[in-house]
């Protein structure tokens, strides 16, 4: 047995230790938006669907903070956000949502199958709202006080256990 | 339907590779019991070859069909998509590009089973033992925490899309290729570790392990290329090597199973450089999986990282520390029970080959070091990104004595040799490298790495065929035209490289339709933008019309496309390609007052990187075929001579002992 042909195991072993430990590290892969704390940005969107009406920044002021949520019809998470959203409505949350690239059909077909949380879905055909508030992809959230400033931003699905904190931050920014 | 059967082939095959490892395993026995169980070991390998690559055409086919009832298709499929580009979308996710690894894996295993009849009966017993216990891991990993066949509970609509970026033909091509040469090696690590277990590493399992190490580094060769010509023409930023993290997880595989490559030669010609072979054989692999491990954990940020996951990274980590760790443990424990393999002078053909072992390994642990190093600054908080101001400069300390000693060594003889009887080589190689540096030197001011890398292109290109002197050209072997095309294809590719980092020339504008700019003696009109739409893109076409001096303008069409499913923007380049470089031309935004961002380089000989990419794969065919050819010759002349004894037993003479072969 000679010591030099433990120097790989030694070196690998040192390699896979370090890699374990950074594994569970959390990794912050989520680029925040820049909009978080300023006001929201001035927009008027056409209605999304038939039956709702579309949405504006003038719907987010009247002292109650509200959500809007950002989707698409064609988006696999927003289908496992849909329970969610509709916990959070009945809570008494008011949802505004922001359609993306989306077909006024093919919203219709996605309300009926998983459920209508919506007040207002306003169409943005061509993520010009998505860009300038900052959202990277579909689904995000963002909590807006009843100022009309962005206080808040959730990435990805809502799921389950992120309900509690999105009605506290609801609560706080009130 | 497609998706169960699918599933159920791959649990087939996984309890065939646990058949496989116990096979295996009583082979090492070698006692008669063992023997019984020990034939299956063959079989159950080839099998399962069949299995997988089942389950991946099932999976191609749901693809195919756009069956959105599998979860995978649903994610990463599109129904308005071009078919070729459903098919590619196979491969272009995680669990696709998983289930072609395990097929691939399988399949190579399949056929060293099925082919390889030269090994010690024990050895293979253990090699096969290895190889079903390589393959049992990542159908572990693919079942349990990738299924490819996951099936949606309720169909989805329509699905979500493939990345618009993985939506090119380059992509159809380079995946695979590279995960040929990184599964490959999986044959090379089964062989080494079979060689160590049962102590017999000697020249006859080296030629048993030349092909293959050649065949998966071919593989690793041409993927590389075509991944580093896509990354030129596909992103768009005009440069063919980022050092990017996957960039650097396949170019680690190649290093390793480059350095292999040659010391696998020496052992199989002096039957020296045992305990290095094996090392290298585990290396090689090891630096497949673990760039699979960089590029899926997510632990490294990439611009390629399309499925990072850290649970997956979990999985993979413990696959690395079975096999790697595993393997490392036992080289450690075994290998200084190896003998010693030959002796040879330092000024040897064998010297200058363990010389140019060690600067690959250098230059390896430079990409690996580098490739890790964000990693470990991480774990105490603090971000780096390491690039080409550490790679190349460090790259090149290691590859400049590495390039001298390339030109040298195949001139050289075996065991030992006197530098004075090259003496006229020498200086022949020594004049050329001044008289390029002296003449660059000249002509302008450039950097000191290209100049260097110029002068030891047209050395090496020139020293690549002097081993053919004074030969009789018909009577070269096939395997030593190989070794000149792949040394004369490093020098074009080193070639074409600095050629490309010196000469370039670029011209950033904004301009109006109408305006005309001029770049290394070409001229570029901008003759106007008009959108343009297609299967599931629409893009800003700008239509520029170019000469080179007083030639006819040819009109070239570089895009910026945007596809809508999913939502991303991409810049298509658009190329001319003359004898002497290429013409690069991307467009870029509008801005406020209407003018477009026109982006253009007239990049030198920078197709010669690709080409020599290709040479250099050309002399690993040309390598495979003349060893081939060699060892069926041998097989041959084996057979008669068996035949001729046979004869003469038959009428009654004394039966002479087989001629050793």
């Amino acid at each position: 047995m000679r010591p030099v042909f433990f120097i790989p195991l030694a070196l690998f072993l040192f390699f896979a230790g370090l890699a374990g430990y950074m594994l569970t590290q959390d990794k912050d892969q989520m680029v925040p938006s820049g909009m978080i704390d300023k006001p929201l940005p001035e927009f008027s969107l056409p209605p999304a669907v038939d039956g709702l009406p579309g949405a504006a920044r003038a719907n987010f002021l009247g002292g109650k903070p509200k959500l809007l949520n950002v989707w698409a019809s064609w988006c696999l998470p927003c289908i496992a956000e849909a329970p969610q959203l509709e916990a959070l409505k009945d809570q008494g949350v008011e949802i505004i949502g922001i359609a993306i690239r989306d077909k006024p059909a093919d919203v219709a077909n996605f309300l009926n199958r998983y459920g209508n949380p919506y007040t207002r879905i306003g169409a943005d055909d061509i993520s010009q709202l998505q860009i300038e508030i900052g959202a990277a992809g579909v689904p995000e959230t963002f909590v807006i006080d009843g100022e009309g400033n962005i206080r808040y931003q959730h990435i990805g699905d809502i799921r389950a256990e992120d309900v509690p904190e999105l009605l506290k931050i609801l609560q706080d920014v009130e | 339907m497609i998706a169960e059967l699918g599933l159920a082939a791959l649990w087939l095959a996984t309890a065939l590779s646990v058949l496989q490892i116990m096979s295996g395993v009583m082979g090492l026995r070698g006692d008669e019991k063992g023997a019984v169980l020990a034939m299956y070991a063959r079989p159950a390998a080839v099998v399962q070859a069949f299995l997988a690559v089942f389950a991946f055409l099932l999976l191609l086919w749901a693809f195919a069909i756009t069956d959105l009832s599998v979860k995978l298709v649903a994610t990463n499929s599109h129904s308005m998509k071009p078919l070729i580009y459903k098919l590619t979308g196979t491969w272009g996710n995680h669990e696709g590009s998983m289930l072609l690894w395990v097929a691939v894996l399988a399949l190579s295993g399949g056929l060293l089973a099925w082919m390889e009849r030269r090994l010690p009966e024990k050895t293979m017993s253990a090699t096969l033992a290895v190889q079903g216990f390589v393959a049992l891991g990542f159908y572990a990993f693919l079942l349990l925490s990738s299924n490819p066949f996951e099936r949606l509970p309720v169909p989805a609509m329509e699905g979500t899309g493939l990345n618009p970026l993985l939506q090119d033909i380059g992509l159809a091509v380079h995946p695979p290729t590279l995960y040929v040469g990184y599964v490959g090696l999986s044959v090379a690590f089964s062989l080494a570790m079979g060689a160590l277990i049962t102590k017999q590493v000697t020249p006859d399992f080296a030629k048993v392990m030349r092909p293959w190490v050649l065949f998966a580094w071919v593989f690793l060769t041409l993927g590389i290329t075509a991944g580093s010509y896509w990354a030129y023409y596909e992103l768009g930023w005009g440069g063919w090597w980022f050092w990017d993290p996957v960039e650097n997880a396949s170019l680690m595989p190649w290093l390793a199973a480059t350095a292999l490559l040659h010391s696998v030669s020496v052992l199989a010609a002096r039957d020296a450089l045992r305990t290095w072979t094996i090392m290298l054989g585990v290396l090689a692999f090891s630096m497949s999986m673990l760039g699979t491990f960089l590029v899926r954990s997510g632990v490294l940020t990439s611009v390629h990282a399309f499925a990072v996951d850290p649970e997956r990274g979990s999985f993979i980590l413990a696959l690395l520390a079975l096999y790697i760790g595993g393997a490392l443990a036992i080289f450690a424990f075994r290998a200084g029970s190896i003998a010693e393999g030959k002796r040879f002078s330092v000024s040897s053909r064998e010297g200058a080959l363990v010389f140019n072992n060690v600067m690959l390994s250098a230059i390896l642990a430079i990409v690996l070091l580098g490739t890790l190093y964000p990693l470990l600054t991480e774990a105490f908080d603090v971000r780096v990104s390491v690039g080409p101001p550490y790679f190349n400069p460090a790259g090149a300390i290691f590859a400049i004595p590495m390039f001298l000693v390339m030109a040298v060594g195949p001139l050289l003889r075996w065991k030992q040799d006197k530098p004075a009887r090259i003496q006229f080589e020498l200086m022949l190689l020594a004049s050329v490298l001044i008289s390029v540096v002296a003449l660059v030197a000249i002509l302008g001011d450039y950097a000191i790495l290209p100049v260097l890398g110029l002068a030891f292109a047209v050395a090496l290109a020139i020293a690549s065929f002097l081993p053919l002197r004074g030969r009789n050209i018909a009577r070269v072997p096939t395997a030593t035209w190989g070794m000149v095309m792949a040394h004369f294809g490093v020098a074009v590719a080193l070639f074409g490289m600095a050629s490309e980092s010196a000469f370039t020339q670029e011209r950033l504008a904004a301009v109006t339709p109408g305006s005309t700019e001029t770049v290394a003696g070409w001229t570029i009109a901008l003759e106007g933008v008009d959108p343009v739409a297609g299967p599931n893109w629409t893009a800003v076409e700008a239509r520029l019309s170019v000469a080179r001096g007083d030639e006819e303008p040819t009109i070239i069409t570089p895009q910026a496309r945007n596809f809508w499913a999913p939502a991303q923007a991409t810049s298509e380049s658009a190329l001319i390609t003359r004898w002497d470089g290429q013409l690069y031309a991307v467009i870029g935004d509008q801005s406020d007052d209407g003018r477009w961002q026109l982006r253009v380089w007239w990049k030198p000989f920078v197709t010669f990187i690709w080409y020599g990419g290709l040479l250099i794969s050309l002399g690993g065919v040309l390598s495979i075929i003349g060893r081939v050819r060699v060892d069926l010759k041998r097989r041959r002349a084996t057979r008669k001579a068996r035949e001729r004894r046979d004869d003469k037993i038959a009428i009654g003479e004394q039966a002479q002992p087989e001629p050793a072969e």
